[in-house]
């Protein structure tokens, strides 16, 4: 589980400043077809929410998960809501017991057995002599013995793929700030953002709406891999606006990977990326200047 | 009339050494990485350690490939060239209870992972790292690793004009609280090394010279078999006795140096070297200093400190493994966060 205040770069860029662009890098860290799991906080209380959300998930999909902040979010003082008690206890995944290992005669690592793309685990110490397995960075097969089999190791990348389709479902799920998708519409216009934008987006919503009239949905993104619900957002509206705190539409290119072809060309991007917090007056003055208001 | 095959040896804890080997080896016939295996099997066998109480850890290289040719009913974890320290302490944090075993390379530990090292060292964690060390990086063809010797010779001629790095004077003086030097071609010094290090309690460091035959075995190199057979100066002699062995052993005080283990196990270090004291860390540092600038490979043990506190001891760490600690114990309670909320109103 790994926190990235997200800070200006590139380099050390200016050090105490914000930005939103280690996005793409967080999400594809590391050599050859890898991808990790983002979630993206949006307040100071849901940092303390989410945290607690990567680590379930940590154990329940056996993966890496990256948390991104920014040092908006991270470093200044905010109100908050208080935050609550969990409701849910601690996540600790598949793990199998030694009486588990009694029963099933053995286990295969990383096979797998119940179609969700997870193997069963032990825990290091665990009293039986078919506990053991083998974690190495190299090539394997789902018994996590060293292969070069081209099939064996194909096996093993799709499976991980799997895995990875399968946590859409299981993420912190996008708020509906604003509108909504298909019958909750109430714009043929809609936005998307992700952590400390939301409160400057929030604003501009209000003064878009007072200055020009018009009305913009907003939806809030809390993780990756994207949820259905995005892809629906996106498909309900004519325009999506991406506001995000990068000058590369970070956020935008993660959702062009994503969405049908016939979305893409839906998305427009509104960047801000001075290393001060972007506010409700750019956002605003960026969307009336491409809408041509 | 067939006769009963005979019932295989078993050790202290009623296991059979079959119990504690691993894979077939993968490496070159010959390497010296691969006597240091079977020693490895050996002295946890005789030690009666528990094969599924035992984690293997390792970098990046052939060395650091041998976790898979011991013990396959430990875990192991293969982690990232020179990151195995890191990887360990999270590790033995997480279940302090188990006899930890690193192997690195001297290019996984000396070259690219010296800035973990260096903070494994300091930290005394319990567990034996081992560095198997043939002064090349042997995977990727030979190359000059950082503990190479001033003036080895490559089979290509390139000679080494850098001063290499002694792991043992470095990771005494920086906390390290066992320490010593071996050869994968001296068995019994090695063996006993070996089980002296389980009943340790704290980081040992081990460095095991351990022939290439393939890339730095030839005349020239200071890592050969032939060069450590002529020079491999003993600076003391390892007599280990197990906690539970019942050996009296005949000795004159003056010449052996005895330590209490931990688990109550005897280690007699006789000495050969003058008057060579394994607890005084400033002369360990000099004596091993100035061996290099003689051009001497000492090995034995050359500081023990059995006093130290160890990493989980400063910690204070709970008996009971964090791993397996149950919710109850791992969460705080309502009450500690509604107090939080309330101080920050
Ligand atoms: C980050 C990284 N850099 C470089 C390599 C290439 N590499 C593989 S093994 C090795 C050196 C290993 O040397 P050593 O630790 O002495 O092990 P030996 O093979 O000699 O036992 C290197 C540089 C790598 N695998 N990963
Ligand atoms: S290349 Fe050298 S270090 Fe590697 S297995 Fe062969 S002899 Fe051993
Ligand atoms: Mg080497």
């Amino acid at each position: 589980m790994i926190i990235n205040v997200q800070r200006t770069g590139p380099s050390t860029g200016l050090p105490t400043r914000t930005q939103q662009a280690d996005l793409l890098s967080a999400a594809f860290l590391s050599h050859g077809d890898t991808k990790h799991p983002i979630l993206l906080p949006g307040s100071v209380k849901e940092c303390f929410e989410l945290t607690q959300a990567a680590f379930d998930l940590a154990e329940r999909m056996q993966t890496p998960v990256f948390l991104l902040t920014d040092l908006d979010l991270g470093m200044n003082n905010w109100m908050s809501e208080p935050f609550d008690y969990p409701a849910k206890p601690l996540d600790r995944g598949k793990i199998l017991t030694a009486e588990d290992l009694e029963r099933l005669g053995g286990f295969a690592r990383y096979r797998d057995v119940d179609g969700d793309a997870v193997g069963w685990r032990t825990l290091p110490g665990t009293r039986h002599p078919k506990a053991s397995y083998f974690t190495r960075g190299s090539g394997h097969n789902d018994a996590a013995k060293y292969t070069e089999d081209p099939e064996e190791y194909q096996a093993v990348m799709d499976r991980l793929a799997q895995k990875f389709e399968k946590m859409r479902a299981l993420l912190p799920a996008p708020v509906v700030v604003k509108g909504g998708s298909s019958q909750n519409r109430k714009s043929g216009i809609g936005c998307v953002a992700y952590g400390s934008t939301d409160c400057a987006l929030t604003e501009s919503l209000d003064q878009i709406k007072q200055r020009y009239g018009k009305d913009v949905d907003y939806m809030r993104i809390r993780a990756w891999p994207f949820a259905h619900e995005i892809h629906d957002f996106v498909a309900s509206h004519d325009r999506i606006y991406v506001v995000e705190q990068d000058r590369d539409a970070q956020l935008a290119s993660l959702l062009k990977l994503d969405l049908p072809a016939a979305q893409v060309t839906k998305l427009r991007s509104i960047l801000h990326y001075n290393g001060l917090p972007v506010d409700a007056e750019f956002i605003t003055a960026q969307f009336a200047l491409q809408e041509g208001l | 009339m067939a006769t009963a095959a005979p019932a295989p040896k078993v050790n202290y804890i009623g296991l059979p050494i079959v119990d504690y080997r691993g894979g077939k080896s993968t490496l070159c016939a010959g390497c010296g990485h691969n006597a240091i295996s079977e020693r490895i099997v050996d002295a946890l066998f005789e030690m009666g350690v528990e094969p599924e109480r035992v984690m293997k850890m390792s970098g990046i290289g052939c060395s650091s490939k041998t976790p898979a040719y011991f013990l396959s009913r430990s875990h192991a974890f293969n982690g990232v060239h020179g990151r195995m320290p890191a990887i360990a302490s999270g590790a033995i944090l997480a279940n302090h209870t188990m006899t930890t075993i690193g192997v690195s390379g001297d290019g996984d530990t000396a070259s690219i992972g010296m800035g973990q090292f260096v903070h494994l060292m300091r930290r005394n964690l319990p567990m034996i790292y081992i560095i198997e060390d043939n002064g090349v990086y042997g995977l990727t063809k030979g190359q000059f690793s950082a503990t190479a010797d001033l003036g080895s010779r490559l089979k290509t001629g390139v000679v080494n004009d850098l001063p290499g790095i002694d792991t043992c004077a470095l990771a005494i003086q920086l906390g390290a609280t066992f320490v010593g030097r071996s050869f994968s071609g001296d068995k019994k010094q090695l063996l006993s090394m070996l089980k002296a290090a389980i009943a340790h309690k704290g980081t040992v460091m081990l460095d095991v010279i351990s022939p290439c035959v393939t890339f730095n075995d030839h005349e020239g190199s200071t890592k050969s078999y032939k060069f450590m057979q002529e020079n491999d100066e003993p600076i003391n002699e390892i007599g280990f006795v197990a906690s539970f062995d019942d050996i009296a052993v005949d000795y004159d005080s003056g010449e052996v140096y005895e330590v209490e283990m931990h688990d109550g196990s005897n280690l007699r270090l006789r000495k050969l070297h003058e008057d060579y004291d394994p607890t005084d860390k400033a002369n360990a540092v000099r004596t091993l200093m100035e061996a290099q600038d003689n051009n001497e490979i000492l090995t034995g043990i050359f500081y023990i400190n059995t006093e130290k506190a160890t990493f989980i001891d400063q910690l204070n760490l709970v008996d009971e493994p964090l791993a397996t600690l149950p919710e109850s114990l791992t969460r705080p309670p309502k009450s500690a966060l509604d107090a939080l909320m309330t101080a920050l109103k």
